[in-house]
């Protein structure tokens, strides 16, 4: 056990070491991406070139660049933009993960919470109109693109109805940190939360009644039910546990995925400066510190979701386990 | 102790209704092992899910009368089935290797039917558990009880599965093809342990099987069936040694001998089982039967008892 878990981290170290040499290359090092030229902007003579270069570092040997890099944002932590000249990298990207995280994991509380609910009680009514209902529902939740409902729950909550008394509770727009008190902390995210839960709660509900039904088709259902054990029983303690496995499997991925950047769009609508955000303004105006120092901690924070999901899987299935 | 009386199971389908049971009736009494024996497709595991009411399948349609223990167990409630069943009548499957959660120890499986049904401590059902793996020849039952279904043998599962359905003594032990899947040492170990416990239990058994040789070593009276019918029924001594039917003829002249020159093929029979749709009018041997004459063009009956076969050749009856 000690020792699997050294192995994953090292493992972790190579991937996230693989990650931003691929970053680097890719911004750095493709041919005619001169990331001087950027800098210095359109039409710009080549001693402003020259002097943007070894301004920057530019001039050095690419894999000096490199490991200036790194050491900057992972020792000395004074990595600073190209295009802001003496904004500091590394604290603004730190800033945004609290911002993140309790986004994505409120969002993810909900979303397993609900899509179990959802696909448990579809599979127990299987073809009947509660479930009929459930899956339409469900259906609609994984087809509204988010910024959109986003757009229509500010719309919602922050004018039409905000006066009303069933929203008038919901704070202006913008993150408030934990610390300065949880109650504001919770109410700025729950329209969020539940904006960036919808549809996971379709598409996990949905999963989750598919493979619920196809596990009580098995043989060992089957044995259970010869037991003369209740239905609810072996849909809960049989079935569900045994579907739980690749339910675990696809959660690792979407969190992963949303904690590194993806929740992007749910940032942007409501003006929470998360991590996705970050990135997609540095993306904007290429700002090639920023983007290395947030996909670096975007790989991390990946590498780190699969690795609790390694973890789950040894709690989860036996057979995973090493005698 | 249970009471089959023309038992029908069809299923709903797009062509039409599939009959794969039509019209079974048979007795099994206190202790006694019934072998059941038949090619597959021959309506086996059908007959005995609706034993046990579990054809799950909305499609079904089940007539007939099944009585265990003078209560009907057609349109029994499911609430009330359930008591019944992992404590009267328990079955067996035939894969050993599916028939068993893989998240669950084997002891946890086996303690969870026992609470199911006594109320007993866990930890008494615990070493119950451990008890019921030492009486199926598990070695080291106190460690082997922690272990998980795909960490044991597939004997050895059998083994555990076996313990399971004896886990509340129950008087009726459905056993479906719970060899077929096993290598044939492991095969003969499985089948005198069924007999030894059956002795232990006093439980009565349903032995399936298609293979006519396990029917030999282990059941006191046997049913063929062919094609969702039973064609005949005596206790094995008489139906080995004077079979009446032709299929049970075919199916003996199937077994490969034990000593002497083996042929150099095993007889087949030719011909293929009766479609469920189209069942043909008359017997449903009729059709890849070579001793057909004019009178099989009439379903013949099932003598009412004793040694019997539904077969119009003389002697037959
Ligand atoms: N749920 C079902 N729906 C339709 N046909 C079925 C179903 N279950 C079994 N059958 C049919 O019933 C017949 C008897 O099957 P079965 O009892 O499993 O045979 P055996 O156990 O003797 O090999 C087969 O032809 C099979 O195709
Ligand atoms: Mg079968």
């Amino acid at each position: 056990m000690f020792l699997a878990i050294i192995q994953r981290l090292w493992q972790m170290l190579f991937v996230m070491f693989g990650i931003s040499v691929l970053v680097f290359l890719i911004f750095f090092a493709t041919p005619g991406a001169d990331p001087a030229s950027r800098i210095a902007g359109r039409g710009a003579s080549a001693e402003i070139l020259e002097a943007v270069r070894k301004s920057f570092g530019l001039d050095q040997p690419i894999y000096v660049q490199y490991f200036t890099m790194m050491k900057k944002i992972f020792i000395t932590g004074d990595l600073t933009s190209f295009v802001n000249r003496g904004w500091k990298v590394v604290p603004a990207v730190l800033d945004t993960i609290p911002v993140t995280i309790s986004l994505v994991m409120g969002a993810a509380i909900l979303w397993v919470v609900f899509s179990m609910i959802i696909g448990t009680v579809a599979a127990a009514t299987k073809d009947s109109w509660l479930d009929r209902s459930l899956m339409i529902l469900g259906l609609i939740g994984i087809s509204m693109p988010v910024f959109w409902l986003g757009e229509v729950m500010n719309l919602v909550t922050q004018s039409r109805f905000h006066d009303t008394w069933m929203f008038s509770w919901v704070p202006p727009l913008g993150y408030k940190n934990f610390i300065d008190g949880p109650k504001a902390w919770f109410l700025t995210l729950v329209i969020p939360w539940i904006t960036l839960a919808i549809l996971y709660i379709g598409l996990y509900g949905r999963v989750l009644r598919a493979n619920l039904i196809e596990a009580m088709q098995e043989d060992y259902v089957r044995t259970a039910r010869a037991k003369g054990l209740s239905e609810t029983r072996i849909l809960l303690r049989h079935a569900l546990r045994t579907s739980l496995i690749s339910f675990v499997t696809l959660f690792g991925l979407d969190f992963g995925a949303l904690v590194g950047g993806s929740a992007l769009l749910t940032e942007v609508v409501f003006n929470l400066h998360g991590i996705g955000k970050l990135t997609y303004d540095a993306l904007l105006n290429l700002d090639l510190p920023i983007i290395m120092t947030t996909v670096i901690f975007a790989s991390f924070f990946v590498v780190m979701a699969n690795a609790v999901v390694d973890v789950l899987y040894i709690i989860l299935d036996p057979r995973v386990r090493k005698a | 102790m249970l009471e089959v009386k023309d038992l029908k199971v069809s299923f709903r389908s797009e062509q039409g209704l599939m009959r794969a049971i039509d019209g079974v009736s048979f007795n099994v009494g206190e202790g006694e092992i019934l072998g059941m024996v038949g090619e597959s497709g021959s309506g086996k595991t059908v007959s005995l899910l609706a034993v046990m009411g579990l054809i799950n399948d909305p499609n079904a349609v089940i007539e007939g009368s099944i009585k265990f223990k003078g209560r009907e167990l057609v349109g029994m409630s499911n609430a009330e089935m359930r008591k019944l069943r992992g404590r009267e009548i328990a079955m067996i499957f035939q894969d050993p290797m599916t028939a068993l959660t893989p998240v669950y120890t084997i002891g946890w499986q086996i303690a969870e039917q026992i609470l199911a049904h006594e109320k007993i401590s866990k930890s008494a059902a615990r070493q119950k558990a451990i008890d019921l793996l030492a009486e199926v020849n598990i070695p080291n039952p106190a460690d082997a009880i922690d272990r998980y279904p795909h960490q044991l043998s597939g004997g050895m599962r059998q083994r555990a599965v076996i313990a399971m359905a004896l886990s509340c003594n129950p008087s009726l032990l459905v056993a479906d093809e719970p060899t077929t899947a096993l290598d044939v040492t492991v095969q003969a170990q499985i089948l005198d342990l069924v007999r030894k416990l059956q002795r232990n239990h006093k439980s009565a058994v349903v032995f399936i099987t298609h293979d006519m040789g396990v029917i030999a070593e282990i059941a006191d009276r046997v049913m063929v069936m062919y094609g969702g019918r039973i064609v005949e029924r005596g206790q094995r001594n008489e139906l080995f040694l004077k079979p009446k039917h032709p299929y049970t003829k075919a199916l003996l002249d199937s077994i490969p001998p034990l000593e002497g020159e083996k042929p150099k093929r095993l007889r087949a029979i030719s011909g293929s089982p009766p479609s469920l749709l189209n069942r043909p009018t008359g017997c449903c041997f009729g059709p890849r039967c070579v001793f057909r004459f004019e009178a099989c063009s009439v379903q013949p009956d099932l003598g009412k008892s004793g040694h019997a076969a539904a077969c119009f050749l003389k002697g037959a009856q």
